[in-house]
């Protein structure tokens, strides 16, 4: 079972208190995870990724393992604790604005 | 007795205030959405319980939400598991996919480049006259999108930002929103919306073709002032009985049209500045219009700082300031466009939010005004429901 921390404002959109867990069929990827959570979720969708890109949403950054893989082509594998629960994959909101 | 139910948009939330018809004891409840920027709320005509807003931030995008209990309760249309289903099983969660229809292409950049179409958020919300499902958004960048599902799912009415002036249009400094949107109730082919910084445009067909409406706009800072499109129009306001008399609130100038926007005339008269961003017209006097005079485009702020209501008994050219109520020294707030509204009661109630995060009523046409309350985070919109 995946564990997915989410920021305040989704977290509120979801209506889910604390982590996320998620059941992944297939490939265990970002993508896939993304997709798992916002089928499980669908107020989330657009919210993380845009809708017309389907990709990260610039003020989105992506946390795992205590690395920023915000940057990594979203079909990478995720990291072996992600994938078995060891470790939460964080979804953060940047914090800028004030 | 009838009451009133006034839907305030901020930048960290949504506020509902409620009175009674003496407009004089609130109830405040907010916020709903805290934390972000709730652009516009609008109730249905056709049901006063359906209630849509705006839910938008930078980090996180566009949610549409929708209430069907008056502002108590709110979802998001077609994400729960009784909603529509796509070939996953899954709900769609559409509601907030405003997707363009084909090839978007690109308009005018502030630099005179061109600068690819991107949805940015959605401006303002225009309940229709026939159901509550049906409702209209304005967006950023500017399109007009409609909903027959409420709000479940949106389709472009790309006619108009297929217009062949499109790749002309340019954004104001806010961003290039169409933030107005207007239905004839004598005619549902008929719709007029108004884009900063393109214009206002019409159609006759019920969106599917759309003509710029802008003869007789003079904008002189732009390279042809007298041009079909490129005016930074604020505002457009129309009263349901006279759906062919529009008044406009222009990036200066207050303008009058009594041909459905064929032509405009300018009828800022006396105003001490006819730079603004609302204008609404009274419930029951069709040539009774309010105005919220600001200094400039560069100092966005009451004259003298003194913050005035201006209202004109005669569609314009004669205006007088109202000021009973409302502050007359050291304030500098802004009214914005969709910040200013009037219900239906028998005394025409008026109401307009501030950048400074005030509410203003006025229950007697706006010969007096009374915060409502005072301290919100700054208004980005209001509007009324008239409950029976």
């Amino acid at each position: 079972m995946i564990r997915v921390v989410l920021p305040h404002h989704l977290r509120t959109l979801a209506k889910v208190d604390g982590e996320v867990q998620l059941e992944l069929n297939g490939s265990a990827t970002v993508q896939s995870l993304l997709d798992a959570l916002e089928s499980k979720y669908p107020s989330l969708r657009g919210t993380i990724r845009d809708r017309a890109r389907q990709q990260r949403r610039p003020l989105v950054r992506f946390f795992a393992c205590g690395e920023d893989i915000s940057h990594e082509p979203l079909h990478a594998p995720l990291p072996d604790a992600i994938v078995n629960g060891a470790e939460p994959f964080f979804v953060i909101g940047a914090i800028a604005g004030g | 007795m009838s009451g009133v139910r006034v839907l305030v948009g901020t930048r960290k939330g949504a506020f509902i205030l409620t009175s009674d018809g003496k407009r004089k004891d609130w109830k405040i409840d907010g916020p709903h959405f805290a934390g972000w920027e709730i652009y516009h709320v609008k109730g249905s005509p056709a049901d006063q319980n359906r209630i849509y807003a705006s839910q938008t931030s930078d980090w996180f995008g566009q949610i549409v939400q929708r209430s069907d209990d008056g502002g108590k309760t709110w979802n998001t249309p077609g994400t729960s598991l009784d909603h529509i289903r796509g070939a996953d099983g899954f709900p769609t969660g559409k509601s907030n996919d405003f997707r363009y229809d084909g090839v978007p292409g690109t308009h005018q950049w502030y630099d005179g480049t061109q600068h690819p179409w991107e949805f940015k958020r959605v401006w303002h919300f225009e309940p229709a006259l026939d159901s509550p499902d049906h409702v209209y958004a304005g967006v950023e960048d500017a399109a007009l999108f409609e909903s027959t599902d409420g709000g479940a799912s949106w389709r472009e009415r790309s006619g108009l930002r297929k217009h062949d002036t499109g790749a002309k249009w340019q954004p104001g400094a806010g961003g290039m929103c169409l933030h107005s949107i207007l239905l004839d109730p004598t005619n549902e082919k008929r719709i007029f919306v108004a884009i900063s910084a393109a214009g206002a445009f019409r159609s006759d067909d019920g969106g599917e073709t759309w003509k710029p409406i802008n003869r007789g706009l003079h904008s002189q800072y732009i390279p042809d002032p007298n041009a079909e499109v490129g005016h930074c129009v604020h505002r457009i306001a129309m009263h349901p009985a006279r759906p062919n008399t529009l008044f406009m609130q222009k990036h200066w100038d207050v303008m009058r049209s009594d041909n459905a926007g064929d032509s405009w005339r300018e009828v800022s008269g006396n105003l001490p500045s006819d730079f603004g961003f609302p204008i609404d017209v009274h419930t029951h006097e069709p040539e009774t219009i309010y105005v919220v005079p600001i200094t400039s485009d560069s100092e966005h702020f009451p004259p003298d700082g003194k913050l005035r209501v201006y209202r004109s008994r005669t569609g314009g050219n004669d205006w007088e300031e109202l000021t009973r109520g409302l502050p007359q020294r050291d304030c500098y707030v802004n009214v914005l466009r969709d910040a200013m509204c009037v219900d239906s009661l028998d005394s025409c109630g008026i109401y307009f939010g501030t950048t400074g995060g005030q509410i203003y009523a006025s229950a007697d046409n706006g010969d007096t005004w009374n915060a409502i309350v005072r301290d919100l985070p700054a208004v980005l919109s209001v509007e009324v429901q008239t409950l029976p």
